[in-house]
């Protein structure tokens, strides 16, 4: 049994494997999260994109040995999430949505007792977080909770990363931050990924996916999709059109009428567009029917489907 | 043991920093103390009377004064007739009437006996109750007095028995010795019961206990971690009571302080995983105050603090006995009051580490880190 379980262990080192995972709340009245499968492999940026409520929160929560699956079985970093639960928590970090760490205690408190618990020091590993925590630095004497949500943020990372996990979870982390926060967090989880540590992070904001190397879909506790981001967006099935006009909410239900259309959403700005069949030339058709109905001033350009598009299509 | 080191440091740190439950934890308690046993007096004096005297002699006069004199009664007015006496009584002014019939005075020398009528408002139990007691016995005496006058010359017919009382272990009645004790015992409860009760409650409610539980820390660790600070922190509290016991009331403990102490250590263990195991099943502080205070609030009014115990009728005592707060209230009278020993304590000591563990046991078996 042992050598066994430790060569699987060093095969299976820094991945994530979920397989069938069902998760339901209040007596099997509300599904979470329904047979959900992937495999996250060591080492790996993994991003897991949907909207609040998917069940990003409650997979993280199964993963890191919080909350207990109805059916289904998962390994992290080798160990079971039900039977090795108490070696998952010596060699996961997680970063909870909600900053979880003690308000009243300071920045370098924080970062103390946390080390502490998990029997190691600051200095230990002081490499790993130096980048992130030099920003910080000069506030280490101040309470947590007096703190701006970019610099709470980074504490919290670093109080995840003190003892050199292997892998890393990361609920939500962007959300509520500013633009040039999340800019800097992501180029932060760059640098830890060269470090050879398995990041999963999850995500309501589709602009972030592309950052990631591998993406997962989650809507509904059902995985959509799962590939590179390129790949995913490769995938889309026919050619994507942005329309503009000086009236784009006028003219949104012609071009819903219109017979020819697939899809037909509003994007920023623009009316994103696909049409049933990609032979004809159907901007031009679209053009002279809008034409008609009175809107001149249409552009209609291609365009490259972003995860988003592919996001509404798989929906 | 260094995990543990360092969530006592993290625990008293934030106790410190907390500005609004410091206070409660330290100042409140004395503030009490200082207070509460003042108030909480059931020695009975100043009983309205309203006196109805339709005889108007000598004997009425002596009667009269003798009740004035007594120093529990206050004369609230002499009336003409009992309806008149009756609406003192309607208006809050007179607690008892004693309405004195015509040739009170003729009868009792002639016949020998005469009855005089009593009535109390016992809307207030006690003070109706002590009160006419109180003026049965002034009336037993003067009626003796009364017999004393007439039968001089004949002592050898006098036939009575005196009971003469003494009281031991509070030898003036003072009520303060009485209540002060039991007062610190219930302050020790009050702040230890909720400071450990909103505790774990909290760090669910900020959500810290998240990233705790995702931690290699073991459940006892985390227990004892928030065990060990409020249990100082108790007996901290208690040490500064027995000061203010010693210096403003003059209490001096007559037993061994170290069985009382020793008592304490092991009723703060039992009390803390009371509040740990109310923390437990709490979601929010709201649910955990409410709970904890509805429970507190029995313990306390059943634990022999203001009633005795042996006046409960007998299903209420085996509840009061199912509390920790009744066996602490008796072994502290016991122990500052009567001076008893180790020997004459150890079966509620016993009861007490029955308590500590049980309750403890519970509090860590339902604290999981798994949902």
């Amino acid at each position: 049994m042992q050598p066994f379980n430790r060569l699987n262990h060093r095969t299976l080192m820094g991945s994530v494997i979920i397989e069938h995972i069902k998760k339901t709340y209040d007596k099997g009245n509300v599904l979470a999260l329904k047979d959900v499968s992937f495999t996250v492999n060591e080492g790996e940026l993994f991003g897991l994109i949907g909207a609040d409520g998917a069940g990003k929160t409650s997979l993280f929560r199964i993963l890191t040995t919080l909350l207990l699956a109805d059916e289904g079985k998962a390994t992290v970093n080798g160990y079971d999430v039900i039977k090795d639960y108490k070696q998952i928590r010596g060699c996961v970090g997680y970063m909870p949505g909600k900053f979880s760490l003690y308000q009243d205690l300071t920045i370098e408190e924080n970062l103390n007792f946390f080390a502490t618990l998990f029997a190691t020091s600051v200095e230990e590993n002081y490499d790993l977080i130096k980048d992130i925590y030099e920003q910080i630095k000069p506030f280490k004497d101040r309470r947590a909770g007096k703190l701006s949500g970019g610099m709470k943020q980074k504490l919290a990372l670093c109080c995840a990363l003190i003892h050199k996990p292997a892998v890393l979870f990361l609920d939500e982390p962007t959300t509520g931050v500013d633009a040039v926060s999340r800019k800097e967090f992501w180029e932060m989880l760059k640098r830890l990924k060269e470090q050879g540590i398995t990041i999963l992070v999850s995500t309501p904001y589709m602009d972030e996916a592309t950052l990631c190397e591998r993406i997962a879909l989650i809507q509904n506790g059902n995985i959509l999709s799962i590939d590179t981001p390129e790949n995913i967006t490769k995938a889309y099935p026919r050619k994507l059109y942005a329309l503009t006009a000086s009236v784009v909410h006028k003219i949104l239900s012609d071009v819903k009428a219109y017979p020819e259309i697939a899809s037909c959403y509003s994007f920023g700005e623009f009316l994103h567009i696909s049409f049933k069949n990609d032979g004809k030339d159907n901007t031009k058709e679209l053009l002279q029917h809008l034409s008609q109905k009175g809107f001149k001033d249409v552009t209609i350009k291609e365009i490259e489907p972003t995860v988003e598009d592919c996001f509404i299509e798989l929906m | 043991m260094r995990t543990l080191r360092f969530l006592l440091v993290k625990e008293f740190k934030q106790i410190f920093r907390d500005k609004g439950i410091l206070p409660i934890i330290f100042i409140m308690p004395m503030i009490q103390l200082l207070i509460m046993p003042l108030a909480a007096n059931f020695d009975v004096k100043n009983i309205n009377i309203a006196i109805v005297d339709h005889d108007h002699s000598s004997y009425t006069q002596k009667l009269v004064t003798k009740i004035a004199s007594s120093g529990y009664f206050h004369i609230a007015g002499n009336n003409r007739s009992y309806d008149e006496a009756m609406r003192l009584i309607e208006r809050e002014k007179a607690d008892i009437i004693l309405e004195i019939p015509v040739n009170f005075e003729r009868n009792l020398i002639r016949e020998g006996s005469q009855k005089v009528y009593l009535a109390a408002d016992a809307i207030n139990g006690t003070k109706s109750g002590l009160g006419a007691s109180y003026l049965t016995s002034i009336l037993a005496d003067f009626n003796n007095q009364v017999r004393m006058e007439w039968l001089q010359g004949q002592p050898a017919n006098i036939q009575s028995i005196n009971v003469e009382v003494s009281n031991w272990f509070n030898t003036y009645m003072d009520y303060h010795k009485f209540m002060v004790p039991a007062i610190l015992a219930l302050l020790v409860t009050l702040v230890g019961g909720f400071i450990s009760a909103l505790n774990i409650v909290r760090e669910k409610e900020i959500g810290t206990i998240e990233q705790i539980n995702v931690t290699p820390i073991k459940k006892w660790e985390f227990i004892l971690g928030k065990m060990i600070p409020f249990w100082l922190i108790g007996v901290f509290d208690f040490t500064l009571g027995l000061i203010i016991a010693r210096f403003v009331y003059g209490i001096v403990p007559a037993g061994s302080l170290a069985v009382l102490y020793l008592f304490v250590s092991v009723y703060l263990v039992a009390l803390l995983g009371f509040g740990l195991l109310i923390s437990t099943y709490s979601d929010n502080q709201l649910q955990a105050m409410f709970v904890a205070f509805f429970f507190i609030m029995i313990f306390t009014l059943m634990s022999g603090l203001f009633t005795p115990v042996e006046n409960m009728p007998q299903w209420a005592k085996v509840i009061s006995n199912l509390t920790p707060v009744t066996h602490f209230v008796q072994v502290m009278r016991m122990i500052v009051l009567k001076g008893s020993g180790f020997a004459d304590i150890k079966w509620q000591l016993l009861i007490e580490i029955g308590f500590a563990v049980v309750l403890n046991g519970w509090a860590v078996w339902n604290y999981k880190k798994t949902n």
